[in-house]
């Protein structure tokens, strides 16, 4: 069934366009979005009375579907269109809406908007909502995983609870919107190289401020304090660097949503389908990483027990120093993805960063798995949500799901119970 | 560049309604932190639900004001026990991991518009402190803290030289001990490390003596002259200062009595305090509770102040100030966070007026720095302020570098 929505918008001629003549006025175009494309409403009538309900004037749309009206001056009216006139296939959302009281002032613009058809978001089912969040919230859910590998395993390996791990998605995005924006670099190569300075910022972080501080023997809340501090100076140097508004990237802004795999269930968008394409590759690879390589095998040692690991030849520094550039590089990914997604903004990684403790403490805090699996689920459970609670109230969920884990189950999904205090 | 206009300005801050209120944010923290070790980081959210119990009794419910008040002591217990219930017996850190993400679920509920009939939404909440400035006791003017007598020596000018004398006191006390007569003894022998380190810290004039010696000067010279307010203002002040007062006085009695010792012994070692039969998580909730009450004050307090609660005034930067200027101060100290709230919002001040003037005169480049971007560079100071004290001096201007010396991992 084609989805009718029509839009009669109603402005000054008073604009810039004629400002010369001074004259009060009504003009819109009518247009009827039919499978995706906007087909013009041509022969709908439109009548205009003034405030004693007298007519002043009667217009018809063109085959543009636009119209416009001189009107005598300003003053109160009321603009009525013809329901017997429009097209076949076309009906008014809301027959009470089929007048629209206004008021011109001299020179003020004052838009009015009809709306016909069927309203499509009550037209959606539970089950269609419930699997377009679905997807919305595997493709979160993998984004929050690939940020919160890094988070963990620091956590894991150094015992530091890092609150500027949000900067370094932060960063990422940053990075790979300056080379894509203002360098004009294609978004293929942008990414990657975002990726790689990513990786190496938390490396230099590890190497100039965090493994100091591990060698004069700071303590893990002294170092959780200075975390704090860096977040703050790293947010605000990006909200004075880059400005208080999101920007897209300049490619792939926004696309149409298609049909996922031809099933008729539900739409998604290219660029969150090659989203979700490169977060499972990634994820997966991490994952083999951890568990088959060498390195994989000693960042775990290390994470279990940093003195038994030491004393079986495991150089610590260096298993420390890839888990800041792997954990870094994966930050900056997800930041690529949610800047992809949605938009680049200062704050979008402190925004994603209690998601990601709820991941992790979900999963169990300080195992690489514990994160993929925790992170996942929070990113799921918070696209689900809003079909009960209000969107604008979707993150709170996931933080009372952080509380009640620890309520319960304190350790996580994955995490050994010997490892919480 | 008028330096009078910024000095007069850091001191007005030092003594305006931000420096109050984040004064009782900080003690709260102090009891939290500095002496339980419990590291809460939604200080943020007890300023709120003590904002918000209030505004919302009074403007939703039509309570009087001093009931609100009740309300907001009682949601601020309410907050820590839900708190502390799931949190306080594991390790600290995921108690700072769920106080930071309690506090941004309070301030995101009081926000949304599905509350805004009870709440105000984004907007927040107005007209509810009508009650405190009918009883305020100052007559329409401006007050100056010095011209409260008129013309010669008054009880101000007493206070400001006993004040300096007592400051310098201490001074002469610490750069010269067991000279001057009755000074305070050591009362527990040191170990052999510490005695070391605190000979070596009195043969050299450390960073506590120059800023008591910079203080004493100040008052000394130029008094507190420059500071004015009106006589709204002069009410709020007084009753936060007051509030400030009586609070450090309480923590100081409670420090010092059983209960407190008890406190300290958990920060220093839970399982020790455990072994000795003490209830650790119940003391770590009464610690909770206690600290949390007073930071409800500091919310009503600036709430009352500027006689407007916005949501977005309770963000989690909040709580970092709060943990900055502690920290400053002096964590584990009863005047610590009182003065480490003062001189943060004087430096805060000194920095965002020297930066305003120096841009004005044309020493800065509009293209370096727009005035918006004064206000951001704000947060980038405190940032890196939290970094280096954290880093160099912990124990801030008044602490004990001993008694902070805190670690998760055990």
């Amino acid at each position: 069934m084609p989805v009718v929505l029509l839009v009669l918008s109603l402005c000054l001629l008073a604009g810039t366009a004629s400002a010369q003549e001074r004259a009060e006025g009504v003009r819109g175009t009518l247009s009827n979005e039919v499978d995706d494309e906007d087909v013009p409403v041509e022969g709908a009538v439109i009548t205009v009375a003034d405030a004693s309900g007298e007519e002043v004037g009667e217009v018809t749309s063109d085959e543009d579907g636009s119209f416009a009206l001189d009107l005598p001056g300003p003053g109160a009216y009321t603009a009525t269109i013809d329901v017997e006139s429009l097209p076949e296939g076309v009906a008014l959302r809301d027959e009470a809406r089929a007048t629209l009281s206004f008021t011109l002032n001299p020179g003020q613009n004052r838009p009015l908007n009809f709306f016909f058809g069927e309203d499509t978001r009550q037209r959606a089912t539970t089950t269609d909502r419930a699997l377009q969040l679905g997807v919305e919230g595997i493709k979160l859910g993998l984004i929050i995983a690939i940020t919160s590998v890094g988070l963990s395993l620091i956590f894991g390996t150094t015992g530091l609870t890092n609150f500027a791990h949000g900067e370094l998605v932060t960063f990422g995005a940053l990075v790979c919107w300056y080379l894509n924006f203002e360098a004009g670099i294609p978004l293929l190569w942008a990414a990657p190289l975002a990726i790689v300075l990513g990786g190496a910022a938390s490396g230099l972080l590890d190497r100039g401020l965090w493994r100091p501080l591990r060698a004069r023997g700071t303590g893990l809340i002294a170092m959780l304090v200075v975390s704090i501090g860096l977040s703050l100076l790293l947010r605000y140097l990006f909200l004075y660097q880059f400005g208080g508004r999101t920007r897209p990237f300049a490619e792939y802004g926004r696309q149409r949503q298609v049909d996922f795999l031809g099933l008729g269930l539900v739409g998604i968008t290219p660029k969150d389908m090659v989203s979700i394409g490169i977060s499972v590759v990634v994820l997966v690879t991490v994952a083999l990483l951890i568990t088959r390589t060498r390195m994989g095998k000693a960042m775990r040692a290390v994470a279990d027990n940093p003195d038994l690991a030491a004393s079986s030849g495991i150089d610590v520094q260096r298993v420390i120093s890839v888990v800041w550039i792997v954990g870094g590089a994966l930050a900056a990914l997800g930041g690529v993805l949610v800047g992809l997604g949605e938009e680049v903004s200062w704050q979008m990684g402190f925004q994603l960063l209690l998601l990601m403790f709820a991941g992790i403490t979900l999963g169990g805090l300080g195992t690489a798995f514990g994160a993929l699996v925790g992170g996942f689920v929070i990113g799921l459970f918070i696209n689900l949500s809003t079909l009960v609670v209000p969107t604008e109230l979707k993150n709170v969920g996931a933080l009372l799901v952080l509380v009640l884990v620890l309520l319960v189950r304190p350790q996580g999904i994955l995490g050994r119970a010997e490892r919480v205090g | 560049m008028d330096w009078g206009a910024i000095v007069q300005n850091a001191l007005r801050a030092a003594f305006g309604l931000e420096a109050a209120y984040f004064a009782l944010a900080a003690i709260g923290l102090n009891v939290h932190f500095g002496y339980t070790g419990l590291l809460n980081f939604g200080q943020a959210g007890f300023l709120a639900v003590g904002a918000y119990g209030m505004g919302i009794a009074v403007t939703y419910f039509g309570w009087s004001l001093w009931v609100g008040i009740g309300v907001s002591i009682l949601a601020a217990v309410v907050f820590a026990l839900l708190l502390g219930l799931p949190t306080l017996r594991l390790r600290a850190d995921y108690l700072a991991i769920v106080t930071i993400a309690s506090a941004e679920i309070v301030r995101l509920v009081f926000r949304s518009a599905r509350f805004q009939p009870v709440t105000g939404g984004s907007a927040g909440l107005q007209n509810f402190a009508g009650e405190f400035y009918r009883i305020n006791p100052y007559d329409t003017g401006v007050y100056r803290l010095e011209a409260v007598y008129a013309g010669g020596v008054g009880p101000f000018d007493v206070v400001r030289v006993l004040l300096a004398l007592a400051l310098l006191w201490i001074v002469v006390d610490r750069l010269l001990p067991g000279r001057l007569p009755g000074s305070r003894r050591p009362r527990v022998a040191p170990s052999a490390a510490d005695a070391d380190e605190s000979v070596a810290s009195r043969e050299v004039i450390g960073l506590r003596e120059i800023v008591l010696l910079a203080v004493a000067a100040v008052i000394l010279v130029v008094g507190l002259s420059p500071v004015a307010f009106n006589e709204r203002r002069m009410w709020i002040l007084t009753v936060g200062w007051g509030l400030v007062a009586l609070t450090s006085l309480l923590v100081f009695l409670l420090m010092r009595s059983p209960w407190g010792r008890v406190l300290k012994s958990i920060r220093e070692d839970e399982d020790a305090a455990r072994s000795l039969g003490k209830n650790v998580v119940s003391y770590k909730m009464q610690s909770l509770v206690f600290g949390g009450v007073i930071g409800a004050l500091g919310g009503l307090v600036f709430v009352i102040g500027n006689q407007s609660i916005q949501p977005d005034n309770f963000g989690t930067p909040i709580t970092f100030f709060a943990y900055a200027a502690l920290i400053l101060g002096g964590t584990a100290r009863v005047f610590g966070p009182v003065v480490g709230s003062m001189i943060f919002w004087a430096l805060l001040s000194f920095a965002e007026n020297a930066l305003q003037q120096g841009r004005e005169a044309g020493y800065i480049s509009n293209d370096f720095l727009t005035s918006t971007q004064i206000g951001q560079l704000r947060f980038m100071l405190v940032g890196v302020g939290l970094m280096l004290l954290m880093v160099f001096r912990p124990q801030g201007i008044f602490g004990n570098r001993r008694e902070i010396d805190l670690s998760v991992r055990r």
